[in-house]
């Protein structure tokens, strides 16, 4: 990974200004979408997506409740088939790489977490080891060491023991993030990573992930509802609109009010503190 | 919870199940102690004792053994494919369409071992096949779904197996009974479910892994790189064909497919790697003991020994519900 991490600044590249060798811009690039289509029940969520993500880059999806940012996320997992155009993840497509191969590259966090059987803590997290085992492997004391830096990283190191179904929504967040830690993939893709988790946690995993991208290489997808969030930890957003509408580009310009306004069907405007920009909704009086 | 552990495990449980087996020999109206039990056992003792323990009680124990291996076996994989705790082998109809192909053959005359198992087999994989059929309908493959198919398939064949019972002449209803109820003294070869049992703790243990995954939800097990579709299609198949081969072997045995999982997921947690093998284990030696009590409590007269398996069940069962309330809410 060393020779091919792109510095932390590089920017995504759009369809219009890819005319490079193909060469260099498969090697680049830990994820690229090519005129990717993606639609659910008969409505279009993206169309014509053209996108290449590089390691150290964060992207955030924004856009209203049900207009399809987790099937977007699940079609860039390669977990669903998108309706038209091609992905690449590290240059290889999901088919090329098989369902294993795609786990040691790519995680994924799941907007609910569903604990039908009883377990502790740790051997949830430990589940993250699954893609980095040969069939008859157990997690070795290595695995569990990691298992436990990472409960450390998320603030959960004293609950190792505890029972997945004693913890609270905020705690098992923590859990399904530090899960995702431990499978170690280069390109995270968060749904809702902020669900659930009070303020100090919110922006102690945006730290988390942001450092895993700047010091790390790898490259980020968060769908956020939190606008100010998304500005601050975001290189790039991608606003959906519906009906297939998107917008994507350098977080400083996309996330904008009137484009926010627009995309959410509420006023914004902005307030401004020095350099920073605070998106705020405008209330009834 | 490491490899080696789990194999410690696993051998104190196997040196659990060697002993309820040397109890089912030894035990009966006909009492041997351990030592005779042996030199019957290896051909060296007395003619009476070697007919007794390698004639009539062996191939009934190892049945008991095989069958109550697969069913808490099948039990364990139907709760990772539902991801319910309180699923059990027969909740998908298995065992209904074996009491209705069994129960045919009974009514047209079928007495044959052979003649009963191999209607029962077809019963059950009937039911397979239709609620699989009914399942898969438009090519989605739901948990609610599967679920509501099997519960319905087994309810019709309540309602057949009643239908049969109400028409069946009076001579055979008592065989018919004692077919629904579970009983290991119809078991012919033990065999053929001895083996199936082999087979199928090997190839669930091929998967154990991803199972874990599997529990834990479809969406995660596929990031993890699980292959979904197929895991669920390969637990489904190898639960039905365990569930089968079991009642086909003792008929309907309940209990046993519900409680032992669940009595090991309580003891040992929730790793596959370990439940399913301790669940084989536990059961058969589970169902072994609960054998030679049907056939000694109340000797000559014998019991079936789902009735036993229920009566000692249900109990544990509400007990464990009690104790433990928080531990397995689905």
């Amino acid at each position: 990974m060393s020779a091919n991490v792109a510095p932390a600044s590089s920017r995504l590249r759009y369809s219009d200004q890819t005319n490079e060798p193909a060469g260099s811009r498969r090697y680049s690039s830990l994820l690229t979408a090519h005129d990717l289509a993606v639609s659910i029940g008969g409505k279009t969520v993206v169309a014509g997506l053209n996108l290449a993500l590089h390691p150290g880059e964060r992207l955030a999806i924004l856009g209203r409740n049900g207009v399809g940012k987790t099937t977007l996320l699940h079609t860039l997992a390669g977990l669903a088939r998108p309706e038209a155009g091609a992905l690449e993840l590290d240059g290889h497509g999901y088919a090329a790489l098989g369902p294993r191969g795609a786990a040691r590259l790519r995680g994924l966090l799941p907007q609910h977490q569903g604990d039908a059987f009883s377990a502790s803590v740790l051997e949830t997290v430990l589940i993250g080891r699954h893609p980095h085992l040969s069939r008859w492997d157990w997690e070795s004391e290595a695995d569990e060491t990691l298992a436990r830096e990472a409960l450390a990283a998320v603030g959960l190191a004293d609950l190792a023991a505890r029972s997945i179904h004693t913890l609270s929504g905020g705690e098992r967040q923590r859990v399904a993030l530090a899960t995702l830690l431990v499978q170690a993939p280069r390109l995270y893709l968060l749904d809702e990573p902020l669900a659930h988790l009070d303020l100090n946690h919110q922006i102690a995993m945006l730290e988390l992930f942001s450092r895993r991208a700047r010091e790390g290489g790898a490259a980020l997808v968060m769908v956020l509802h939190d606008v100010n969030l998304a500005a601050r930890y975001s290189d790039q957003a991608l606003l959906l609109h519906g009906a297939g509408e998107h917008e994507l580009g350098d977080s400083e310009t996309a996330l904008d009010a009137a484009g926010l306004s627009r995309l959410y069907g509420h006023p914004l405007r902005v307030i401004r503190d020095g350099e920073r920009r605070w998106f705020v909704p405008k209330m009834p009086t | 919870m490491n490899r080696s552990r789990a194999l410690l495990i696993l051998g104190l449980l196997a040196v659990a199940a060697a002993l309820s087996l040397l109890l089912a020999l030894a035990a009966g109206s006909v009492a041997l102690r351990p030592g005779e039990v042996w030199l019957a056992l290896t051909g060296r003792g007395e003619g009476m004792a070697i007919e007794v323990v390698r004639g009539l009680r062996l191939p009934r124990a190892l049945a008991a053994f095989a069958c109550g291996g697969l069913l808490a076996l099948a039990g364990a994989l139907m709760q990772v494919l539902l991801r319910n705790p309180l699923a059990d082998p027969y909740v998908l109809g298995i065992s209904g369409g074996a009491a209705v192909g069994a129960l045919a053959a009974m009514m047209l005359g079928v007495s044959a071992n052979f003649g009963l198992e191999a209607a029962a087999f077809t019963g059950a994989l009937a039911a397979m096949w239709l609620v699989f059929g009914l399942a898969r309908g438009d090519g989605s493959w739901t948990q609610t779904r599967l679920l509501l198919t099997g519960v319905i398939v087994a309810a019709g064949c309540g309602a057949a197996v009643a239908l049969m019972l109400s028409l069946a002449p009076e001579d055979r209803l008592r065989g018919m009974l004692f077919w629904l109820m579970g009983d290991a003294a119809q078991a012919g070869d033990p065999l053929p479910a001895l083996l199936t049992l082999a087979a199928g703790l090997a190839a669930a243990l091929y998967f154990a892994r991803e199972l874990n995954l599997l529990a834990r939800g479809p969406l995660l097990a596929a990031t993890l790189g699980a292959n979904v579709a197929r895991l669920r299609l390969l637990l489904y198949f190898l639960a039905s064909l365990l569930t089968a081969a079991a009642v086909t072997t003792v008929g309907s045995v309940g209990f046993i497919g519900l409680v032992v999982p669940h009595l090991v997921r309580l003891a040992l947690g929730n790793d596959q790697r370990l439940l399913l093998p301790a669940a084989a284990l536990a059961g058969g030696a589970l169902l072994t003991l609960a054998d030679t009590l049907a056939r000694s409590v109340i000797a000559p007269q014998q019991l079936p020994v789902g009735v036993l398996t229920a009566l000692i069940g249900v109990p544990v069962f509400l007990f464990l519900l009690a104790r433990a309330p928080r531990m397995d809410q689905a």
